[in-house]
């Protein structure tokens, strides 16, 4: 395309929105048209977002005065997406779901996790999950795509490569641990994020149930992943450690192996398995801002034990970037426009 | 030249290197003695272990 992309957010005051805008706004192909806020209307975007002073003019606008567009990016809570889907469709040929509506393919598995049923299941099956590790070639057909959860494209990114070589014993059950920012809990404040209670504290608030267990049993084809979520003192960033048994024996060069196998080509995955130095495991500080995603193991030979490990942006590879890295498939560009800041250090 | 990472199978590309010269895999941080040019062998070098101290 010789013109640039129109492209448009619904939902751009929250913090998933905020960082959408950022890569929008620093995308060489695509023009940011319109985004909504129905609390922010006729504000401009730095008023909510204040690291983008200066980057655009833009001002808030409510959803009812959102224009056609090329691609519309949905940044709702979740459930708001699925009731206004066919008026969204109507305004843009391509959409890009942040949200959880259009992730799970199971009605039955959406209803228990998400309490309620679907109000819009005939639109499931046009959407394509949009994590390309998993669904590339699907993405560059697609329509429609979502969003992936935070806490799921961790887990799935530490464990695709042990699922794809047929390491993991599925007789046993999959855990794992993960350990996020407080950005995950969203811009709205309660008393739970007053800073006297949330500052310091290690707090455990999924430690069973979590919905994103169903995004990672679905992606990669297991049945017993378990998650438990601590949120811990950091703003950005997901550290999940995810243990699974294999057979005795397994070592380091099989694990070696079965990482390149599954990430060597892939521009926003890097293997950290360092033998020395400081930095030998993945770590989510040096990926703030970043669309990386840093995988690593430990392995047990005499039990098989494996310890999987994924850092990433909760932000980022695990919302914003995803879904632009999705857009990008989807539209033809290269995979990496728009998306390769490597991160702050220290 | 290359070689093959004992540590973690990775291909190396190697210039001018001596032998008895320790070098570091690229791709998994182990540290690596030069034991013979012609053939190219590498071996693993004695590394500190991790240490946060605790």
């Amino acid at each position: 395309m010789s013109e640039k992309v129109r492209v448009s957010i619904v939902g751009g005051s929250g913090y998933t929105g905020g960082e959408l805008i950022r890569l929008l706004l620093g995308h060489p192909y695509v023009t940011l048209q319109q985004v909504t806020s129905e609390s922010n209307a006729g504000k401009p975007l730095h008023a909510v977002h204040p690291n983008l002073r200066k980057a655009t003019s833009l001002q808030f606008v409510s959803a009812t005065a959102l224009q056609a567009c090329d691609v519309l990016f949905l940044a709702l809570p979740h459930g708001e997406a699925q009731r206004r889907i066919a008026h969204f469709a109507a305004l843009a040929p391509y959409l890009i779901d942040l949200s959880a509506d259009f992730r799970l393919r199971d009605l039955n598995v959406y209803q228990r996790y998400y309490g309620e049923p679907h109000a819009a299941p005939e639109w499931l099956d046009k959407f394509v999950y949009g994590l390309p590790e998993i669904n590339r070639e699907a993405l560059r057909s697609a329509k429609y795509a979502s969003g992936v959860g935070c806490n799921a494209a961790a887990a799935i990114l530490a464990l695709l490569p042990l699922a794809r070589a047929g390491l993991i014993d599925p007789s046993k059950p999959i855990t794992v641990d993960l350990k996020v920012g407080s950005s995950e809990g969203g811009a709205t404040a309660s008393q739970a994020s007053h800073h006297p209670e949330r500052s310091g504290a290690v707090r455990t608030f999924a430690a069973v149930g979590h919905r994103h267990e169903a995004e990672v049993a679905q992606a990669l084809g297991l049945a017993n992943v378990y998650l438990s979520i601590n949120s811990i003192e950091m703003v950005r960033g997901v550290m999940a450690t995810a243990q699974v048994f294999s057979a005795a024996g397994v070592d380091d060069k099989q694990l070696w192996r079965a990482y390149r196998a599954a990430y060597s080509a892939e521009p926003f995955v890097r293997i950290v398995h360092d033998k020395s130095g400081v930095h030998r495991h993945p770590e989510p500080k040096w990926l703030a801002g970043t669309n990386f995603a840093d995988v690593g193991w430990e392995a047990e030979p005499e039990s098989g034990r494996i310890v999987a490990l994924a850092a990433l942006d909760n932000l980022g590879k695990g919302a914003a970037g995803s879904a632009v890295q999705s857009m990008n498939l989807m539209l033809g560009y290269p995979e990496e426009t728009g998306l390769t800041f490597y991160g702050l250090h220290p | 030249m290359n070689a093959i990472c004992p540590e973690c199978e990775a291909t190396l590309t190697l210039n001018d290197v001596l032998r008895g010269e320790i070098i570091t895999c690229p791709e998994c941080g182990a540290e690596l003695e030069v034991i013979s040019i012609d053939p190219i062998q590498l071996e693993l070098a004695p590394m500190e272990q991790e240490d946060w101290g605790e």
